[in-house]
C-alpha cells in the first residue's frame, strides 16, 4: 500500500488533527530554531548565548515571543494599510502551508488508525511546495512596497530577486530527482530512495546545488542581502512592529525547516533511517522514524548556522553572477548528463556503452579546464610611468615622486 | 576661462605631459580565489570553536575581580584614631577635568574636631553622572584622604542617586578607630598624624 492510499484511508478528524499537529510541530521547532541558532552561534564566537529564561535558556525565544505580541503595533502614515496587514499574513501562511506534503514519519497508529505523519500526499507534491515557498516571496515583496519607505522597498526588490534567481536553480537540481524517482510526489521519492540509495549519493552535484539554492531562497546568511542590516536596516521588515514582526520571524524560521524537510524528503531518505539502522524504524510503533526525520532536518539547521557563523555577507552583484553564471549552468548541464544516463539505463544499454559515456564526460570535462588554465590571462606587471610633474603644489601621489613645491614658472 | 583649459590640454599633448588627475598605477598580481581545501579552513574554525571553552563572565551570578588598581568609586579615607584625613583643601575639585567634585572646607573647633589641624572638609558631594575615573584627584590629594576602590557597580535609577555626599564616601571604622568629632591624640601634632605616628585611638579621646 503506497502513502497516498494509506492517506486516502484517513476519517475528516484525524486530517484535522493532523493539520493541528503539523502546525504545532511548526511552531514548537521554530521556538526551538531559535535557541538552537543562538546557543549554536554563541558557542562559535566563545559566547554562552540565551540561559537565563527556563532550563539553559530554553524558554528565551517562547518569551521574545511574548514580548513581541505585548508591543505597540505600529503602521507607518506613509504606508498602504491593506497590503501592509496582509504581507505578513501571506508569508507565514505560505510557509506552514509547504509542511503539509512532508513526510514526516512511516506507517503510524494515530488515535487508533494507521496512517502516516503526512497531511495529504499529492502526485506533484514538490511542485506544490515550490509553488507556495515562491507565493510566500510575495509576502515579503509587498511588505516591502507598501512601507512607504525606502529601505523596505530596496530589501523587497531584492529578496525577489534573489528568489527568484535561485528558485531556477533549485528548480533545476530537482529536475535530476525526478528523473531518478519517476515521480514528483513526497512519498514516492522517499520510497524511491528506500528501495536504491540516497539521492545525495548519486546525485551529488544536485544535492550540492539545492544546499546552497536553498540558503539563498530564505534570504539566510551569507545570502541575506534582503535584510542585510549594514546596508537596509532590516530590509523589508524596517517599518514592521509587534505581532506583525513576530509573523515575518516566524516565517522566516518555518521557512529554513521546510526547506531543510524538503532537502532531507529528496536527498537524504527522508524519515528512513540511515542504512544499517533500520531496525530502529519499528520501535515506539513506528515514531521512532519521527526521530530520524528531526535529525536530519537538525543536520541541515546545523548547516544554516554553520554557515552564518563562517562566511560574511556576499556583495550583490557576486552573489547574482553566482547564481546565474555558475549554479544555472552547472545545474542544467548536470541534468543533461543525469537524462542521458537515465536513458541509457532504462532502453538496458549495455554497462560499455555506460561506462564509455561517463569516462568520455570525464575527458571533455579535463579538455575544457585544461585550454582554460592555458588561456588564463597572465596578468603583467607595468613599469611606473614617470610622474606627471605639474607646476603646482599638490599632494604626492602613491607611487609618484615627490614634487617640487617651490617650482613655478 | 575654456580658452584657458583648451590650451592647457594642447600644450600637455605637444608636451607628452600625462593629465595629473589620471592616477599613474602598477598591476600587481592578483591571489586568485583560493584553493578550496584553504576556503575550508574558515569553516574548521568556527567548528572547532564550538568545543573550547567559552569566555563569557556569568555577571551577575559571578563577579570576575577587577584589577588590584581599577578606579572605581572614591574613599575618604580616615586616620588610624578615626579622624577624617579630609582637611578641605579643594585640591581635588580643582584638579578635576570633569567637574565632578564640590567640597565647602570647614574649621575644626575644640568641640567640632573632625581632622587633625585647623580645617575639614565639611561638605564633600562626588556627582558619578559626571566622574570619568581618570583618578587625577587622587594624584592632587596632599593627605591621601582620597583614594579609589575597586567597586564598579555605580548604576542608579535617579540622578540624584548617583552624588554622593561625605556619609557615602567615608571609609567604614575599623578596629581602634573612634567616630569623629573627638580630640586629636593627646601630645600629637597634625604633623605627627600626617607621618604615621598615630597608630590607635587613645583611650581619652573617647571623652567628650
Amino acid at each position: 500500500m503506497t502513502t497516498a492510499q494509506l492517506l486516502g484511508n484517513d476519517p475528516g478528524w484525524l486530517i484535522a488533527v493532523k493539520a493541528v499537529l503539523v502546525f504545532a510541530i511548526c511552531v514548537v521547532s521554530t521556538l526551538m530554531a531559535v535557541w538552537t541558532e543562538r546557543r549554536v552561534l554563541a558557542k562559535m564566537q566563545l559566547r554562552t548565548g540565551p540561559n537565563r529564561v527556563g532550563p539553559a535558556g530554553l524558554l528565551q525565544s517562547l518569551s521574545d515571543g511574548v514580548k513581541l505580541a505585548l508591543k505597540e503595533d505600529i503602521i507607518p502614515a506613509a504606508a498602504d494599510k491593506v497590503v501592509f496587514i496582509i504581507a505578513p499574513i501571506i508569508a507565514t501562511a505560505m510557509c506552514f502551508m509547504a509542511f503539509a506534503v512532508i513526510p514526516m514519519t512511516g506507517v503510524v497508529s494515530l488515535f487508533g488508525h494507521k496512517t502516516a505523519l503526512q497531511l495529504t500526499d499529492l502526485p506533484v507534491g514538490v511542485l506544490y511546495i515550490l509553488a507556495v515557498t515562491s507565493i510566500g516571496v510575495y509576502g515579503v515583496v509587498l511588505a516591502g512596497w507598501s512601507s512607504g519607505s525606502t529601505y523596505p522597498l530596496l530589501g523587497g526588490l531584492r529578496s525577489s530577486a534573489q528568489v527568484i534567481s535561485y528558485e531556477v536553480a533549485m528548480g533545476l537540481s530537482l529536475v535530476a530527482v525526478f528523473i531518478y524517482a519517476g515521480s514528483m510526489s513526497t512519498s514516492d521519492i522517499v520510497a524511491s530512495q528506500h528501495q536504491h540509495i540516497w539521492n545525495a549519493v548519486v546525485l551529488f552535484p544536485s544535492f550540492v546545488i539545492y544546499v546552497i539554492s536553498m540558503v539563498g531562497e530564505t534570504n539566510r546568511a551569507p545570502f541575506d542581502l534582503a535584510e542585510a542590516e549594514g546596508e537596509l536596516v532590516g530590509g523589508f521588515h524596517t517599518e514592521y512592529s509587534s505581532l506583525k514582526f513576530a509573523l515575518f520571524f516566524l516565517a522566516e524560521y518555518v521557512n529554513i525547516i521546510a526547506v531543510s524537510a524538503l532537502a532531507t524528503t529528496l536527498f537524504l531518505g527522508g524519515y528512513h533511517a540511515l542504512p544499517g539502522l533500520g531496525f530502529t524504524e519499528q520501535w515506539f510503533g513506528g515514531w521512532f522514524t519521527f526521530i530520524w526525520f528531526l535529525l536530519k532536518v537538525n543536520f541541515f539547521f546545523f548547516i544554516f548556522m554553520w554557515l552564518r557563523g563562517s562566511l560574511p555577507r556576499l556583495r550583490y552583484d557576486q552573489f547574482m553572477k553566482f547564481g546565474w553564471k555558475v549554479l544555472i549552468p552547472v545545474s542544467l548541464v548536470w541534468i543533461l548528463i543525469v537524462a542521458t544516463l537515465r536513458v541509457l539505463q532504462q532502453q538496458n544499454a549495455p554497462r560499455v556503452a555506460i561506462i564509455a559515456f561517463a569516462a568520455g564526460l570525464v575527458i571533455i570535462v579535463m579538455a575544457i579546464s585544461s585550454v582554460f588554465e592555458r588561456n588564463k590571462q597572465k596578468i603583467r606587471t607595468t613599469d611606473l610611468p614617470e610622474g606627471a610633474t605639474p607646476n603646482f603644489p599638490v599632494p604626492s601621489l602613491p607611487n609618484v615622486q615627490s614634487i617640487n613645491v617651490s617650482g613655478g614658472n | 576661462m575654456t580658452d584657458f583649459n583648451e590650451k592647457m590640454d594642447v600644450e600637455k599633448r605637444n608636451s607628452g605631459q600625462a593629465d595629473i588627475n589620471s592616477v599613474p598605477f602598477i598591476e600587481v598580481e592578483q591571489p586568485g580565489p583560493a584553493p578550496l581545501a584553504q576556503q575550508a579552513k574558515g569553516f574548521w574554525v568556527t567548528f572547532s570553536t564550538m568545543f573550547k571553552k567559552n569566555q563569557t563572565v556569568q555577571y551577575p551570578d559571578v563577579k570576575a575581580p577587577t584589577q588590584p588598581r581599577f578606579h572605581g568609586r572614591h574613599q575618604l579615607n580616615r586616620h588610624p584614631d578615626g579622624l577624617e584625613k579630609c582637611i578641605g583643601c579643594e585640591l581635588c575639585a580643582w584638579a578635576c577635568p570633569a567637574d565632578a567634585i564640590y567640597v565647602e572646607g570647614g574649621n575644626n573647633t575644640p568641640g567640632n574636631q573632625m581632622s587633625p589641624g585647623e580645617r575639614h572638609g565639611a561638605v564633600y558631594q562626588i556627582n558619578y553622572l559626571r566622574c570619568i575615573f581618570c583618578g587625577l584627584c587622587v594624584e592632587a590629594c596632599p593627605t591621601r584622604a582620597l583614594t579609589m576602590t575597586n567597586e564598579y557597580e555605580l548604576a542608579d535609577d535617579k540622578r540624584e542617586k548617583l552624588i554622593f555626599e561625605k556619609e557615602d564616601l567615608l571609609a567604614p571604622l575599623r578596629q581602634g578607630m573612634l567616630a569623629p568629632p573627638h580630640p586629636m591624640y593627646p601630645g600629637m601634632t597634625d604633623t605627627n598624624y600626617y607621618n604615621g605616628d598615630v597608630k590607635e585611638a587613645h583611650p581619652s579621646q573617647a571623652e567628650k
